[in-house]
């Protein structure tokens, strides 16, 4: 294939990239970062509040108090009742809601431009004025278990990634997993939810994202008006806690009510710190798209279409983190087919690709594939605010998604290998393997201990 | 580059000064095949996205041989009389387009996400245009879909939430198309033949709708929507029979789960009822609005008993399913399903406040824009249009037709579209 698709692509990335205003972005005096994107395609606006703080900064025996805290942020502040904050968005025609990660906890609403400052001045409020009453608390931990069976206890595929994780990593509090252990939710009190609050949240420890169809001279008069008057606090000292290197093959197993054998691989990798500078993490992203990226990559391509060992396979990597990166390999078996095979068969996918390389169309595709996504970006205010969240709350710069572009289109195949034949090694990978029981032969998970606080 | 930032330039005073709040302008037309096209032309982004759905959802699946259709809709990405599956896969990729299928009980069919330059958008059509209108149907790769989906049944039937939906579906719907779910059994049961005769009978013109919303003209978006469609074959008119109301069984699931997923639900609403409105307004009011409504308070707020809980109209050309649903520590379920019975009891004697009608509008309303404000979900919307029928002008009286709902037409519409006794009970989970 001669390269004419990608330059096209190319050409139509830097159109859709320039025919945008740039950003505008301001620290307010108390520390308070914001940067305003204006795109006048719909009458509406998106905010999105970053803190940075997430399950990474806590410690052990509190595990999932960011993401309980992020769940108190809806009980009221002084002025604004226990659950009225989103009932005061709703009456605005607003939608919010917020989520919480290793990394970062972020809160958001939608709504039409006319009540962004009605939304500024609600976050505003409770950055600083948030009650946390016991009882309200001791509620709304029962609804965090919940969320905690719902989304990991019951789900064998979640499990097994949360037992890769504790796996894989010995120092880094990635090990443990951002909703919490259940015996930690168990025994969270009101008070660690305060002292998470007190700790974290504070105008200098965030970034307010406003994106949609803004003037940004108004939207930094709002914000001075609403975040400006709040006091800076002094944010704990975040110590290193790096993984040291790992000297070998971790393996887990896990067993849970499933049908089909599932594995999953995670490799070591590094995340982007220096967008000009590094160029391993836009390799790696890459050849990531070559293995698992769509259903023309590789292991899709050997695993479901021509072995038929697998019904699916994929694998997965984020560029940017505050913490270790990591590559992800996962295949579901077809039936009659074992986790071993499945493991041999993403060995050998692996070791190829490490010995042999990629092709130059194999290369191009997954560069298309990543430039037409940042373009399908723009079509959402969301998925925009996220963008620029996500570099900012990652030591990154809003500023970066410009050289993005740039950076993975000068990656060559020798590149992609070579990030192959240093990562994608045995000495920092961990297997977990879902070994499924049968549906007749598992007990019922046990009811938790009455230690609830 | 002179040439690309001078387009650019006019390109961003157009979207400057096209009025932000213009209504959607819709162009309609019928393919020469027969297809109905929609068509917003949206300039501001060099994307185009394309939906195609035809009357082949779940619902045409003959009952011994569920799965039959959704089955079929995969094997369109295995190969065609042009190009094989790997090809296909490579040509999607190579045009970094985005590929999708949407399966439900009424439709099947695809979403496409190209861009809009020329290369790229023509190697994503003539791609889509092949699968849909001259399947290779080759038996190596029936063979293989056929597996993948068995295995896929047989990991869904060990997981709660599955049984739990599946047996509520056979409990609203005792015998209606609606009612029936895949099994490794009813797949085993399908034959390539099957597959032939089920896209000979249900891909044709008649019953299908085209979608096309980006960055293209009107002239690019009818050849776009002939070549999708011109080899289609007539007829195939959506057909259901009508969905009976049930008897309001109760069915209890033993699982080994952590938590009992409670489920209640029955046959409700079809698209073109006269009080989708009012059902729409009244559910928000009951469990459809997110952390606000009655159901979240009682349930989740108030006492601590559930992460998700919800309640929800979905309409189909037949009567959809009126569904509520909950999962709670599985020590836990009956408590919790008593205080949802009891929410919807209350809910059916007095119906809402005027101050509960009020602020439900005022966030329906009021959120309207949202529902719009991307290219994507106005392709959803238009989806919608264009496959039910629904008038031309049904996104912009939607805001005014919503503001004139009153709490009398609210009692009244469930009065006449739920019967409490009739609501099926799935638990599963604790088995009592």
């Amino acid at each position: 294939m001669d390269s004419r698709p990608l330059a096209a692509i190319l050409a139509v990335f830097a159109l859709a990239s320039v025919a945008q205003a740039e950003p505008r972005e301001l620290t307010l005096a108390n520390g308070l970062r914001l940067v305003v994107k204006e795109d006048h395609r719909a009458p509406t606006v998106v905010q999105q509040v970053w803190y940075r703080a997430g399950s990474m900064d806590e410690s052990p025996g509190t595990t999932g108090v960011a993401h309980v805290l992020e769940h108190m942020m809806f009980k009221g502040t002084r002025r604004v009742g226990p659950e009225e904050f989103s009932r005061l968005v709703a009456g605005a025609g607003g939608r919010d809601n917020a989520f919480t990660s290793s990394d970062y906890t972020v809160y958001h609403e939608q709504v039409h431009r006319d009540r962004l400052p009605f939304v500024m001045r609600l976050e505003a409020d409770r950055m600083a004025n948030l009650m946390i009453r016991p009882a309200e608390f001791a509620r709304e931990i029962k609804v965090v278990m919940e969320e905690r069976r719902l989304s990991t206890e019951d789900q064998p595929r979640a499990l097994l990634d949360e037992t890769l994780l504790a796996t894989a990593f010995s120092a880094h509090p990635y090990k443990w997993p951002t909703i919490g252990w259940m015996q930690d939710l168990q025994n969270m009190t009101w008070k660690d939810a305060r002292s998470w609050y007190q700790s974290w949240y504070a105008p200098n420890n965030a970034t307010v994202v406003v994106v949609g169809d803004v003037d940004p001279e108004q939207v930094i008069a709002w914000a001075k008006r609403y975040y400006g008057p709040l006091a800076r606090k002094p944010i704990p000292a975040r110590k290193p806690q790096s993984e040291p290197a790992q000297r070998g093959l971790k393996r887990a197993i896990l067993k849970a009510p499933a049908e089909l054998p599932y594995v999953r691989f995670g490799y070591k990798a590094p995340v982007l710190r220096d967008p000009a500078k590094d160029w391993e993490p836009f390799a790696i992203a890459l050849l990531v798209k070559v293995l698992g990226g769509n259903d023309a990559a590789r292991l899709n391509q050997i695993l479901v279409r021509e072995r038929r060992i697998a019904t699916s396979a994929g694998a997965e990597y984020e560029l940017l983190s505050r913490g270790p990166g990591m590559v992800f390999l996962s295949a579901a078996a077809a039936q009659g087919h074992a986790g071993g095979e499945l493991e041999s068969a993403l060995r050998e996918v692996v070791a190829h690709v490490a010995a042999e390389g990629i092709s130059p169309e194999e290369l191009q595709r997954a560069k298309v594939q990543l430039l037409a996504q940042l373009v399908y970006r723009r079509d959402s205010f969301f998925a925009q605010a996220m963008e620029i969240g996500e570099l900012e709350s990652s030591g990154l710069s809003f500023r970066d998604a410009d050289l993005i572009p740039e950076r993975f289109k000068s990656i060559t195949v020798e590149q992609v290998k070579s990030v192959a034949a240093k990562y994608l090694v045995d000495d920092g990978l961990t297997v977990a393997a879902l070994d499924p029981q049968p549906l007749a032969r598992s007990a019922p998970a046990r009811a938790a201990p009455a230690s609830v606080h | 580059m002179n040439r690309a930032l001078s387009a650019t330039l006019t390109l961003l005073l157009l979207a400057v000064a096209l009025p932000a709040d213009a209504r959607v302008q819709i162009e309609h037309w019928t393919t020469q095949s027969g297809v109905r096209a929609y068509f917003v032309e949206t300039r501001a982004l060099p994307i185009v996205d394309v939906s195609i759905e035809f009357a082949a959802g779940s619902a045409y699946d003959p009952r011994e041989r569920a799965g039959l259709g959704q089955l079929t809709l995969a094997l369109l990405k295995g190969g065609s009389a042009r190009f094989s599956e790997a090809e296909m896969d490579r040509r999607i990729a190579d045009a970094g387009a985005e590929l999708r299928d949407s399966f439900d009980l009424d439709r099947a069919g695809f979403a496409l996400r190209t861009l809009s330059s020329e290369a790229e958008r023509k190697l994503a059509v003539d791609t889509l245009a092949d699968m849909l209108q001259s399947p290779r149907f080759a038996s190596e790769v029936f063979e293989r879909e056929k597996a993948r989906a068995i295995a896929n049944a047989a990991e869904a039937e060990t997981q709660p939430d599955h049984i739990a939906e599946k047996r509520l579906y056979a409990l609203m719907y005792p015998s209606h198309p609606y009612g029936t779910t895949a099994t490794p059994a009813t797949l085993a049961t399908i034959s390539r033949e099957d597959v032939e005769r089920h896209y000979r009978a249900r891909y044709r013109a008649a019953g299908a709708a085209v979608t096309i919303v980006g960055d293209l003209s009107i002239d690019a978006a009818r050849a776009l929507a002939e070549q999708l469609t011109a080899r289609l074959a007539p007829g195939g008119e959506a057909a259901l029979p009508p969905a009976l109301p049930a008897t309001g069984e109760t069915v209890r699931v033993a699982h080994p789960s952590a938590q009992s997923h409670v489920l209640l639900g029955e046959a409700a609403l079809t698209r073109d009822d006269p009080d989708y409105f009012p059902l729409l307004i009244g559910n928000y009011i009951l469990g459809g609005g997110g952390f606000v409504s009655r159901l979240m308070t009682e349930v989740r707020s108030k006492h601590g008993l559930a992460y998700s809980v919800y309640s929800y109209f979905y309409p189909y050309a037949q009567r959809g399913p009126f569904q509520v649903g909950l999962q709670t520590r599985r020590d836990q379920a009956n408590e919790a399903l008593k205080r949802v019975q009891d929410v919807i009891a209350e809910f059916m004697a007095r119906g809402p406040t005027e101050a509960e009608l009020k602020a439900a509008k005022q966030s329906l309303v009021g959120g309207f824009p949202l529902r719009i404000d991307t290219n994507r979900k106005l392709l959803e919307q238009l989806a919608v249009i264009g496959f039910y029928k629904l008038p031309l002008d049904w996104l912009e009286t939607y805001p005014a037709r919503l503001e004139a709902v009153t709490l009398d037409q609210i009692r009244s519409a469930f009065a006449r579209h739920i019967a409490p006794e009739k609501l099926a009970v799935v638990v599963v989970g604790a088995a009592e």
